[in-house]
């Protein structure tokens, strides 16, 4: 490394650790906050589904049979209570006891779906129906096949990618509108020294972003790397380094603080929702498919959780490793011959 | 002597504003050279053109015999450039800051010497954010120096300092000066310009309006002193005093008049005898020497500190 590099890194980093706010928003408060969303999804058992039995001949009968299943939360209302229950969500499924019995619910809501198909289950079993085919229910809670360790990767993508959007294209432009720039470029400053010192620190700070998520999950939630230790630093330094080159990319033209924070949100924000960070993205029409994939969060994502979640080896990451790596040397290259020097 | 900045033909337009209307100056090797002229004349967009920070609408600069776009590192690491914007990162040290200046520079001097020579040997590890206007001009002085450089270019290096302060960089920018180096200055205080330069170019409105030393364009006035007064009674029209004996030029001023004169003991006596007859009394009256102030109302009208 060139003195010169060395000393922009230097001044860089001294710049950071001498901000406590800057360190607390930019490390502290993403882990806080995936802390935060690790407790609100850490996955427990669903609560079960509340079902009310409206009053009537025969009611009680009815709450008897539905008593007997435990994954159902059983009480008995009046019609116009039960009703009101049902508006509010309070209620997932009301069963009005005649001849034939009548199952009042919402069929969009997942868990009023669910409730109904639970609790016709229960009432045909207790009126005498045998179900043909044996079976044995397996509940599985293991660490590694739970929500929030389908969580923690994505955080930790949305991490890196924050931090190489924010980090870098927030500094850049700052650094163009005060001027500082201009009175570096005044000297023999190598341009790309300039650009890369920017990378290399994050690079740096990588570990500052990586490391408290994974230990709080662990011991908060026991939430474990399946794959090496050694490949999932690899592939968060990649992470990095790819939106080192977007941030960069996105702080080459803007020309103020607006512009810079309009345009990482209209990057990150896509990305947030398409990229699997809370939800997978399976979910999405299979059309879209090819364009998510080719997302730089949803590669890092892919990958994070290819090592976390499945164990996998790096040899086996080489789609989303690649799309990582043409990212960040394409956005570097672009921004290298857009930026917006003066 | 070596031509150390040479500039013919240099136009720079904006969309419709023209903010260097084809200016020609030359800066020899081993001169403090000043760019004298008041706010908005163009003379930070001429020296950022000089520097290489701005591209030319027209014309031709050369800098060190060289062209901006052939190998502009290596010209860059032969000029030390302190620019208008004098803003470093916050929170680093006077002493950090000069050390990543000089890491730019293949060659230069030793941070510490530099410090020193500008006088912020006491503010050296202090954050750049708690340094006042002055120290941080000095600051901006300090990382134009430790290049080393054979040029250095400064940007309204005193403006809004104190006068002691400004004394102080004067003599920190005389005694490179004195080395054997060159300087090319801008500013618009023209008893600094006359202290610190060698020679001068006046430039108003995007064009160079007079070019020289200090004195032979205080002689242009025709004469190096002025006789400045104002009537307590009576009346006298500025012909009748151009007539006196001696009198080179004329200015009424807010009520009050500037004369230039070459020889006060002959002109004086001279212009009291003609106020006398015309029946005018004057009230206060003084005699200071000619600055460049008084050569550039004389070449537009107007004061420098006007707009």
């Amino acid at each position: 490394m060139n003195r010169a590099l060395l000393q922009l890194v230097v001044a860089r980093v001294r710049e950071i650790l001498r901000q406590p706010e800057a360190v607390f928003w930019t490390f502290l408060f993403p882990v806080l906050m995936s802390v935060a969303l690790g407790v609100a999804f850490r996955g427990e058992r669903p609560d079960p589904a509340s079902v009310v039995v409206v009053e009537g001949p025969g009611a009680s009968l009815l709450e008897a049979a539905l008593r007997a299943d435990n994954g159902v939360k059983v009480r008995r209302a009046g019609r116009e209570a039960a009703e009101a229950g049902l508006r509010t969500g309070k209620a997932a499924i009301l069963v009005v006891p005649g001849d034939p019995l009548t199952y009042r619910f919402d069929p969009t809501r997942p868990e009023s779906h669910l409730a109904r198909l639970r609790v016709d289950a229960a009432l045909q079993r207790a009126a005498g129906r045998v179900d043909p085919v044996p079976v044995r229910e397996e509940p599985v809670t293991e660490p590694g096949s739970r929500y929030i360790d389908f969580l923690v990767p994505g955080l930790l993508g949305m991490n890196l990618m924050g931090g190489g959007l924010w980090g870098i294209g927030w500094t850049i432009v700052e650094m163009r509108i005060r001027k500082l720039l201009k009175l570096q470029l005044a000297t023999p400053m190598r341009r790309g020294d300039f650009l890369l010192s920017h990378a290399l620190v994050r690079v740096l700070f990588v570990p500052l972003e990586v490391v408290p998520l994974l230990l709080l999950s662990r011991l908060l939630f026991d939430v474990r790397v399946a794959g090496s230790y050694g490949a999932l630093a690899l592939v968060s330094l990649l992470g990095a380094v790819s939106f080192a080159g977007l941030g960069t990319l996105i702080a080459s033209r803007a020309r103020s603080t607006g512009a810079i924070s309009g345009l990482i949100n209209l990057c990150s924000l896509p990305m947030f929702v398409l990229s699997g960070v809370f939800f997978s993205t399976s979910r999405f029409p299979e059309a879209l498919q090819p364009w998510i994939r080719v997302l730089p969060l949803t590669a890092l994502n892919d990958a994070l959780r290819g090592l976390m979640v499945d164990g996998a080896v790096l040899s086996a990451l080489g789609a989303p490793l690649l799309i990582l790596a043409a990212w960040g040397a394409a956005s570097f290259l672009v921004a290298l011959r857009v930026f917006r020097w003066t | 002597m070596r031509s150390s900045v040479s500039v013919t033909g240099l136009v720079k337009r904006y969309d419709k504003v023209t903010a260097v209307g084809g200016l020609a100056l030359e800066v020899f090797e081993g001169e403090c050279f000043g760019l004298l002229g008041p706010n908005g004349a163009g003379k930070t967009t001429t020296i950022e053109i000089i520097v290489g920070l701005l591209a030319p609408t027209s014309g031709e600069v050369r800098v060190l015999g060289e062209r901006w776009g052939e190998n502009d590192p290596l010209l860059r690491s032969r000029i030390g450039v302190a620019l208008q914007e004098t803003r470093f990162a916050d929170r680093l040290t006077v002493r950090e800051v000069v050390t990543l200046f000089r890491s730019f520079y293949p060659k230069g001097r030793d941070p510490g010497e530099v410090i020193l020579e500008v006088g912020l040997e006491e503010k050296a590890e202090a954050w750049t954010v708690r340094l006042s206007g002055g120290q941080r001009r000095r600051l901006a002085l300090a990382c134009a120096l430790v290049g080393d450089p054979e040029l250095l270019v400064l940007d309204e290096p005193t403006t809004g300092l104190d006068p002691q302060a400004r004394l102080r960089m004067g003599e920190t920018i005389r005694s490179y000066r004195d080395r054997g180096r060159t300087v090319l200055v801008s500013t618009h205080y023209m008893d600094e310009a006359q202290r610190l330069c060698d020679r001068v170019a006046v430039i108003d409105r995007g064009k160079r309006i007079a070019m020289g030393t200090p004195s032979s364009l205080i002689e242009s006035l025709g004469g190096d002193l002025v006789v400045e007064f104002v009537l307590s009674g009576g009346e006298v029209s500025e012909e009748d005093l151009r007539e006196v004996d001696g009198v080179r030029g004329v200015r009424r001023e807010n009520g009050a008049f500037h004369v230039t004169a070459g020889e006060g003991h002959v002109t004086v006596p001279a212009l009291l005898d003609r106020l006398r007859d015309r029946g005018a009394t004057p009230g206060r009256m003084m005699i200071r020497h000619a600055t460049l102030e008084d050569v550039y109302v004389n070449l537009t009208g107007r004061h420098l500190r006007d707009e």
